[in-house]
C-alpha cells in the first residue's frame, strides 16, 4: 500500500514538471501551429541562469522569500528576453515559409543551443553536471503511514504553480482581450491582422510568455532533481511535448492532464514491470494514444484549411 | 531493378548449399597490411611514436583528460630518465569522442598514418573493444590503462591492460559487504545503458549470492536519468539492507539523495565509476556512509604510489590525481618498461616483453600481467566520509 | 547500338568495373578505405532520406533508428555466416555472397519497420511524423539494450569485417539509380505533388497515405543497407553509435543539399564527412596536438547554426531540387 501511495506522488510530481514545460509547448503551437524544437533548450538556458543568480544569492548568505522570488524573475525575465531573440530573428522571417522550414530551423537552434552549452569557453558551462543550490529547504510537509511516505513541501509547490498556470493561462486566453486576440490570431492570422490585431505582437508576447515558463519550469525542475547539465532540456523537452500532444496540442487544460498521465504511466511502468523499458514508455504511449485519438485527448479534429 | 532478382534467387538457393568452412582455409581478408607495407624500412629517427586514443570531448571528456595527464607524466619522467635505449618517446593523442567507431577510426589512422609501436587507450570498454581488433589485426600491441570489461583483452593475445576485472571488481565489492559490512539483503540499481553497468550487476548478483546473501531485486536506470524514483520505490519494498550501484558518478548523486528523501535506511555501494569530485557536489551528505571499489587510494603509503602523487601535484597546481591518472601513468610505465626489455621495436618482440611484466610497482599497486593479459591487482575499497574518500579496505584476489 | 534490354544493366555493369578498378587501387590503404566507406554509408543515408525529407515533404529525424535496424540484423546474420562457405565457390566469393545477403536482411528488415512505423503515422499530420520517428529511433536503441542476443549495451563485436570499398560503392551507387529512378518516374511526380500541396494532390486522385509509405519503406531499406554496410567495416556496434544525433546528421546533409536534390544529398554527405576529418588533422598539424579536439567540441553546436542559417537565408539548400543529370537548363529548378 505503502509503495503504491509513493508511486503516485513521485508519478504527480514528476508529471508536474512536464506539465509546466508541455503549457510553454502548447501555447506556442496553438498560436503559431509551430512546434518550438527549442523550447527544452530555453528551459535549460533558464536553469542555468538561476543556477548563476542562486550562486550570487547563496555568497551574499543564504535564501529568503525574497531571493527565491529574485532566482525565478531574473531567469524568467532572462528566458523571455531569449525567447523574443529567437522568435524575431529566427520564426518570424520564416511565417509564411512552408512550415517544414521553421520546423528545421527549430531542431538547428535546439542543437546549437544545447551543444554549444556543452563548450566550456567563455561563460559557457561545459559538459559536467552542477548541482543547483538548495534554494528552498527541503521539508516534509505530510508524513502519512507511519512516516513511510513523506510528501515534501517542494512538491506541493510545484503542484501549486503548475495548477495556478493552468487557471491562470485559461484565464488569459478566454476572458482577456489579449486571449481573444491570441484565438483570432490561432484562428486565421491574415484575417486577424485584417482586423486591426497587431498580429507580430501577439505571436512575440506570447512567445515570451511561453520561454518565461520555461524557465520557471527549469527552476522547479532543478529543485526538485538539483543535477542541471546542457542537455536536460532536450530530455524533458521531448517528454513535455510527447505530453502536450497527449493532452491535445493547444489545449491548456490538456496539456496539464497529458502529463500529469504520462508522469503516471512512466511511473507504474518502471515501478511494477520492467523497469529497462523506461526510455520505451513515453513513446510508446505517444504512439498508443496518436493511433486511437490522433488529435489527442482534448484536442478537437479540423479540417485542413485549404 | 528486375535484373538484380535472379541473381538474388541465386543467392537463396546457393544458400542451400552452406557447409563448414574448413579450419586450413585461409580467411579471405582483402589485403592484409603487412603485404601493402611499403618496403623501404622507415626512416631512422630517435622518437619511438606511441599512440594514445581517448574522449577528450563528450561527455566522458574528464576521463580522457586524465588519462592524458597520467600517460604525459610517465613519458616525462622516462625520456628525462634517458628515454628507451637512447631514444626519446612522443604519444600522438587522437579524440574519440567516445564513440567506439572513432576509437576504431582512431587506432587505424594510429597503425596506418602513424605507425606507432604500441597503442595506450581507451576507459571505455565498448571503445577498447573497438579498436582492440584493429591492433590485434595488425600486430600493434595495445595496452588499456582502465577498461575493465573482461571481453577486452580476450579480443587477441595483443591486448594488454594494467586494471583489474569487472568480475573480480564485483567479487571484491561482494565479499566486502558479506564479510565486513554483514549484509544479508542486497539490492542492485544498475545502468542498463552501459555494459561496465550491466557487467558488473551480473557478477555481483552471482558472488553474493554464492556468499550466502540473498539480492533482493535487480531495477535499472539509463545515464542522465534524473528521476529514480520509481526504481527505489519499487526498490524499498523488498527492504534491503545494501544497495548496489554500479554506476557513474554522474548518476549516483542523485540517486543517494533521492534513496534518502524516499527514507530508504540501506548502505550504498558502488564501483570505481564512482570516482570523481563531483560525486560529493552532486550527492551532497547523501553519499556520506557509502562504499565503493577502487583501483587506488591517494592514501596509501605505497612509496610508489605518493611518488607519483607528489609527481602529479607538482605539475598540475597541487591537483590529487584520480584514479583514471593513476592508471594511465601505470599503463604507460608498463609499456615503456617492455619498450627497453624488448629485443626489438618490432610488434611481436614488444608484445612478448609486455606478457613478461612480473611485479611491476606501479602507482596503483603492484602487479603482474596473467597469462589472460589482465592485471592481477588488489582492490581497494573505499569509504565516504564527510565529502572526502578515505581508505576502508583492501581485497586481493 | 545497346539493345534495349540492357540499357538498365549497362550503368551498373559500368559501375561494377570501376569500383573493381577502385579497389584494385587503393583497397590497401586501410585509413583511406574506412574514410571512403564512411563517406560511402553517410552518401547512401542522405540519398535515402532525401526519398522522404525532400522528394515527399515530410520530415523524418528517426533515420539512425532504421540504420541500426539494419546494422543488427546484417550483422547478427552474419555472426554465425562467418564460418560458412557456400559449397562450390571459391571462400572470397562465398564470403562476399553471404554478405550480400546479409545486406540484403537488414534492407529488407528495415523496410518493415518502415512499413510498421510508415502506416500509422503517416496518416497523421507532418509534424507529428518528425516525432514519431524520432520516438521509433529511441524504442529501437531500448529493445537493442535489452537483448543479450544482440549485445546489449555493451554491442555486438567480432562481425566478419567484409565490408569493402567496392561493396559500400556499388551500394551508394545502387541508392543514387533507384533514387534517380523513383524522381523521373509518375511515381516520383506523384511525391512531388504530395510534397507541393497534399490537399490538392488528394484531390487529384493520389494515393497519399500509399505514397508516402512507399517512400519511407524505399528510404528505411537502403538505411538499412547502410547500417548492414557499416556494421561490416566497423568492428563492434553498439546502441551508441545510432542515436538522435546521428539522425540528426543525415538531416544536416540532405537540408544543406537541397531538400529534393540527389545530386545535393550527396555532395553535402562527401563534404560534411571530409570537412571534420581534414579539419581535425589540420588543426593537430598546424596548432599542434590535441588542437583538433576542438574540431568535434564546435562541430555539433555549428551544425545546429547551418541548419538555422540555411533555413534562413538560403532554404533552397545548395542545389535546391536541381540534379547534376538534368538535361535543359532550368528544367528541375522551381522557384
Amino acid at each position: 500500500m505503502s509503495d503504491f501511495l509513493q508511486h503516485v506522488i513521485n508519478g504527480l510530481s514528476a508529471g508536474t514538471i512536464y506539465a509546466l514545460v508541455a503549457l510553454g509547448y502548447t501555447m506556442v503551437y496553438g498560436v503559431l501551429k509551430l512546434i518550438n524544437f527549442a523550447h527544452g533548450d530555453v528551459m535549460m538556458m533558464g536553469t542555468y541562469v538561476g543556477y548563476a543568480s542562486a550562486l550570487q544569492f547563496k555568497q551574499r548568505g543564504g535564501f529568503g522569500m525574497a531571493s527565491v522570488l529574485a532566482i525565478f524573475f531574473l531567469s524568467m525575465a532572462a528566458c523571455a528576453a531569449v525567447g523574443w531573440l529567437i522568435e524575431r530573428f529566427a520564426y518570424r522571417p520564416l511565417r509564411e515559409k512552408p512550415k517544414l522550414t521553421a520546423l528545421i530551423t527549430a531542431i538547428g537552434i535546439s542543437f546549437a543551443v544545447s551543444y554549444g552549452f556543452q563548450m566550456d569557453w567563455g561563460f559557457l558551462p561545459g559538459p559536467n553536471p552542477r548541482a543547483f543550490p538548495e534554494v528552498i529547504r527541503r521539508q516534509p510537509w505530510l508524513t502519512l503511514l507511519d512516516g513511510e511516505v513523506t510528501l515534501w513541501n517542494w512538491q506541493v509547490i510545484s503542484f501549486a504553480v503548475a495548477l495556478g498556470l493552468m487557471a491562470g493561462l485559461q484565464y488569459l486566453v478566454f476572458r482577456t482581450r489579449f486571449g481573444r486576440a491570441m484565438r483570432a490570431v490561432s484562428h486565421d492570422h491574415r484575417t486577424a491582422a485584417l482586423l486591426g490585431i497587431h498580429t507580430d505582437r501577439v505571436i512575440a508576447v506570447t512567445f515570451m510568455l511561453g520561454s518565461a515558463l520555461a524557465a520557471g519550469a527549469g527552476i522547479l525542475f532543478a529543485i526538485k532533481d538539483v543535477k542541471i547539465e546542457p542537455l536536460m532540456g532536450t530530455q524533458q523537452g521531448l517528454k513535455a511535448f510527447v505530453a502536450a500532444v497527449i493532452g491535445g496540442i493547444g489545449n491548456v487544460p490538456g496539456a496539464v492532464v497529458g502529463a500529469v498521465l504520462l508522469g503516471l504511466v512512466e511511473e507504474f511502468v518502471v515501478g511494477y514491470t520492467a523497469s529497462s523499458w523506461r526510455d520505451a514508455v513515453a513513446f510508446g504511449f505517444l504512439i498508443l494514444v496518436l493511433l486511437l485519438r490522433p488529435e489527442g485527448l482534448f484536442g478537437r479534429v479540423t479540417a485542413e484549411k485549404v | 531493378m528486375r535484373s538484380l532478382l535472379p541473381a538474388l534467387l541465386a543467392a537463396a538457393s546457393l544458400l542451400a548449399g552452406c557447409e563448414k568452412k574448413q579450419p586450413a582455409q585461409a580467411p579471405a581478408a582483402p589485403a592484409t597490411p603487412e603485404l601493402k607495407a611499403p618496403a623501404a624500412p622507415p626512416p631512422a629517427s630517435d622518437v619511438i611514436l606511441l599512440g594514445e586514443v581517448g574522449s577528450l570531448t563528450g561527455a566522458e571528456a574528464t576521463f580522457g583528460q586524465s588519462t592524458h595527464e597520467g600517460i604525459q607524466l610517465a613519458l616525462e619522467q622516462a625520456n628525462a630518465a634517458g628515454g628507451v635505449n637512447g631514444k626519446k618517446l612522443e604519444v600522438r593523442v587522437y579524440d574519440d569522442q567516445g564513440k567506439p567507431e572513432e576509437a576504431a577510426n582512431a587506432a587505424v589512422r594510429l597503425i596506418n598514418q602513424d605507425k606507432v609501436k604500441l597503442i595506450l587507450g581507451e576507459v571505455a570498454s565498448t571503445n577498447s573493444l573497438a579498436m582492440a581488433d584493429k591492433a590485434q589485426a595488425a600486430k600493434v600491441p595495445m595496452v588499456s590503462p582502465s577498461s575493465t570489461n573482461e571481453a577486452v583483452t580476450q579480443k587477441g593475445d595483443y591486448i594488454f591492460r594494467v586494471c583489474f576485472i569487472d568480475p573480480f571488481q564485483g567479487y571484491a565489492m561482494a565479499k566486502f559487504a558479506r564479510e565486513t559490512l554483514k549484509l544479508q539483503n542486497v539490492a542492485v540499481l544498475q545502468d542498463n545503458k552501459s555494459a561496465y553497468s550491466t557487467g558488473l550487476t551480473g557478477v555481483f548478483q552471482l558472488r553474493f549470492a554464492e556468499m550466502g546473501g540473498k539480492v533482493a531485486g535487480v531495477e535499472s536506470y539509463s545515464k542522465g536519468d534524473t528521476d529514480f524514483r520509481a526504481q527505489l520505490t519499487a526498490l524499498k519494498k523488498a527492504k534491503p539492507d545494501g544497495i548496489y550501484i554500479p554506476g557513474y558518478y554522474t548518476d549516483v548523486g542523485l540517486i543517494a539523495r533521492q534513496a534518502q528523501e524516499l527514507g530508504l535506511k540501506a548502505v550504498l555501494l558502488g564501483g570505481d565509476g564512482w570516482e570523481s569530485e563531483k560525486l560529493f557536489e552532486l550527492g551532497g551528505s547523501a553519499v556520506d556512509g557509502s562504499y565503493y571499489t577502487n583501483h587506488y587510494s591517494p592514501d596509501s603509503p605505497n612509496p610508489a604510489t605518493q611518488a607519483f602523487i607528489s609527481a602529479y601535484k607538482a605539475k598540475h597546481n597541487g591537483k590529487v590525481p584520480d584514479s583514471l591518472a593513476a592508471l594511465a601513468y601505470d599503463a604507460a610505465n608498463v609499456a615503456v618498461a617492455a619498450l627497453r626489455k624488448s629485443k626489438s621495436l618490432e610488434g611481436p618482440d614488444i608484445r612478448d616483453a609486455l606478457a613478461q611484466t612480473k611485479d611491476f610497482d606501479g602507482a596503483a599497486g603492484k602487479l603482474t600481467l596473467d597469462e589472460k593479459r589482465n592485471a592481477t591487482k588488489p582492490a581497494v575499497v573505499l569509504k565516504v566520509e564527510n565529502g572526502k574518500a578515505v581508505f576502508a579496505a583492501s581485497v586481493s584476489p | 547500338m545497346v539493345p534495349p534490354g540492357l540499357r538498365g544493366v549497362l550503368p551498373v555493369v559500368l559501375a561494377c568495373l570501376a569500383l573493381a578498378a577502385g579497389q584494385r587501387l587503393f583497397g590497401g590503404q586501410e585509413f583511406f578505405v574506412y574514410v571512403a566507406s564512411l563517406v560511402g554509408v553517410n552518401v547512401v543515408l542522405a540519398v535515402s532520406l532525401n526519398v522522404v525529407n525532400g522528394m515527399t515533404g515530410q520530415f523524418s529525424i528517426g533515420h539512425a533508428g532504421f540504420m541500426a535496424v539494419g546494422a543488427y540484423a546484417a550483422g547478427r546474420l552474419s555472426l554465425p555466416l562467418g564460418d560458412v562457405a557456400v559449397s562450390g565457390l571459391p571462400v572470397a566469393a562465398s564470403d562476399q555472397l553471404l554478405f550480400a545477403v546479409s545486406l540484403l536482411a537488414g534492407g529488407v528488415a528495415a523496410a518493415a519497420c518502415g512499413f510498421v512505423v510508415g502506416l500509422p503515422s503517416l496518416r497523421l499530420k507532418g509534424d507529428y511524423l518528425a516525432i514519431v520517428t524520432l520516438g521509433f529511433g529511441e524504442i529501437v536503441r531500448v529493445i537493442i539494450q535489452n537483448t543479450p542476443a544482440l549485445g546489449g549495451a555493451l554491442g555486438l563485436s567480432g562481425i566478419p569485417q567484409r565490408g569493402s570499398l567496392f561493396a559500400v560503392w556499388l551500394c551508394a551507387f545502387l541508392a543514387v539509380l533507384v533514387a534517380r529512378r523513383i524522381a523521373e518516374s509518375s511515381h516520383g511526380r506523384s511525391l512531388t505533388a504530395i510534397r507541393e500541396d497534399e490537399v490538392a494532390a488528394e484531390a487529384m486522385g493520389v494515393n497519399t497515405t500509399a505514397y508516402k509509405v512507399r517512400a519511407f519503406v524505399v528510404s528505411a531499406f537502403f538505411a538499412g543497407v547502410a547500417g548492414g554496410l557499416f556494421a561490416h567495416f566497423v568492428p563492434i556496434i553498439n546502441p551508441g553509435s545510432f542515436t538522435f544525433v546521428k539522425s540528426m546528421e543525415v538531416v544536416v546533409m540532405v537540408v544543406a543539399g537541397g531538400l529534393g536534390s540527389t545530386t545535393g544529398s550527396i555532395l553535402a554527405a562527401v563534404v560534411l564527412t571530409l570537412l571534420p576529418e581534414a579539419l581535425r588533422s589540420g588543426f593537430n598539424r598546424f596548432a599542434g596536438e590535441g588542437a583538433g579536439a576542438v574540431v568535434d567540441q564546435v562541430r555539433m553546436p555549428v551544425y545546429g547554426l547551418l541548419l538555422v542559417v540555411l533555413m534562413l537565408a538560403r532554404p533552397q539548400g545548395l542545389f535546391g531540387t536541381r540534379e547534376l543529370w538534368d538535361r535543359r537548363k532550368g528544367q528541375g529548378a522551381r522557384p
